[in-house]
């Protein structure tokens, strides 16, 4: 694989998480608990999308096809998507939408932290940006597990079984494939298991403080690094990619 | 022959498409110009990435430069600096105050206002500095949402990133 390769498949990787997961958060756009709240994911979803825009147009030039970021969105299909697997799982209630949150706004700030530091110029500045904006969405997720956790005996319920639902979901988040091994060689990726330890650690914390306690089980779903998803995907592709494809040469 | 200080003073007539009471020079949006002959490139930073007004602004930058003359427009983006709110003058800051949006109280070297308790920001209608927090996100990107415990309204702040 050459360098300009493995920089298209790790910067694709990264829009189509970041992408997912904004598409997933915006169908909270009018059902959020309350108008505040409804603000708040929404704001979340749009600076998370604006991560998978710049990612996605950055994966598109390294391409050099001719394709721009809304092709790469808008015409691929399930297996051409490489985003974590938790970002397309249902949102289910509030609380579960809020955990998953938290368990991925922890690991985005450690990671994008680390790879504002690559010697890749434009994931280095993409990554700059997004960790003023992740900081500020952790303190939310974050804030709102520990109100969640100790609040009412039904809250902490669902927290928990949201915890329960999407635990099996964070494993893949640190698995690393021969792209992340050649760009690491590079200076351009992060070393995800450098990275899990700290993850751990913050994520153990905040559990002992919400009165969270993790799955016995100790199974992770693997899959999306090789284009492998749960059904949920398919789902999402077909409601965000409808109109493009139903009038392929529209202009906005 | 226009000079890259009158490109500039000519970009300071576009407004926020947001907050019209502040140009996108003023919002530190516009970083740097590049003029050569009838080519011209600006260089702008996004305040937030997903922020929706930027493509906005790009229309109305290029606009701008085709009114002048300029046959090759280029508009790049980038990331790095990260744009921050301690861009904003003093001046943006009391223009924001007078359209009713609380300015940004902090500067972000201190790292207080992403961990700790935020500092008390002032109303922009009643200037009592008793107001508290309804909510971390607001009406647009850039916006957190307050109310005044004194005169009882909620207003914007424009969050201190």
């Amino acid at each position: 694989m050459s360098d300009n390769e493995a920089l298209f498949k790790y910067t694709l990787r990264l829009g189509d998480t970041s992408l997912i997961l904004a598409q997933r958060l915006c169908e909270w756009t009018g059902h959020g608990p309350f108008l505040e709240e409804d603000l708040a994911l929404t704001n979340i979803a749009l600076d998370i999308f604006g991560r998978g825009k710049s990612m996605l147009e950055y994966a598109a030039k390294l391409e050099g096809k001719g394709r721009t970021e809304d092709d790469l969105a808008f015409f691929r299909n399930d297996r051409e998507y490489f985003n974590a697997l938790i970002t397309e799982q249902p949102n289910g209630d509030y609380a579960k939408t809020i955990i998953r949150q938290a368990l991925i706004d922890c690991f985005d700030l450690l990671f994008y932290t680390e790879l504002a530091k690559s010697k890749d110029v434009t994931l280095s500045g993409i990554a700059q940006k997004s960790i003023k904006e992740i900081t500020y969405h952790k303190r939310h997720s974050f804030s709102w597990v520990n109100r969640f956790g100790n609040g009412t005996e039904e809250s902490l319920t669902r927290l928990q079984n949201g915890l329960n639902d999407i635990w099996s979901y964070t494993g893949e988040l640190f698995e690393m494939t021969e792209v992340d091994t050649l760009l690491i060689k590079k200076g351009i990726a992060v070393d995800l298991s450098v990275l899990k330890p700290l993850w751990e650690k913050e994520i153990n914390q905040l559990l002992v403080k919400a009165n969270l306690v993790l799955p016995e089980s100790l199974y992770m779903h693997s899959g999306s690094r090789n284009g492998l998803h749960s059904e949920h995907l398919s789902y999402i592709l077909a409601e965000m990619q409808s109109i493009p494809r139903m009038h392929p040469t529209a202009k906005w | 022959m226009l000079t890259k200080e009158n490109i500039f003073s000519l970009l300071s007539e576009i407004p926020d498409p947001e907050i019209p009471v502040i140009s996108i020079v003023e919002l530190g949006v516009v970083r740097d110009v590049i003029i050569s002959g009838k080519d011209i490139e600006i260089i702008i930073t996004p305040t937030y990435s997903g922020c929706p007004a930027m493509k906005q602004m790009e229309d109305d930058v290029r606009k701008k430069m085709q009114e002048q003359g300029f046959e090759n427009i280029k508009i790049t983006t980038v990331y790095n600096p990260a744009w921050t709110t301690d861009w904003l003058s003093e001046e943006a800051k009391l223009k924001l105050q007078e359209y009713g949006i609380a300015p940004p109280e902090e500067i972000t070297t201190d790292k207080s206002f992403l961990t700790g308790k935020p500092k008390n920001v002032t109303c922009p209608r009643c200037k009592s500095k008793n107001t508290i927090m309804i909510s971390q996100f607001g009406s647009t990107a850039c916006k957190a949402l307050y109310k005044c415990n004194d005169c009882l309204e909620a207003f914007d702040y424009f969050k201190c990133i």
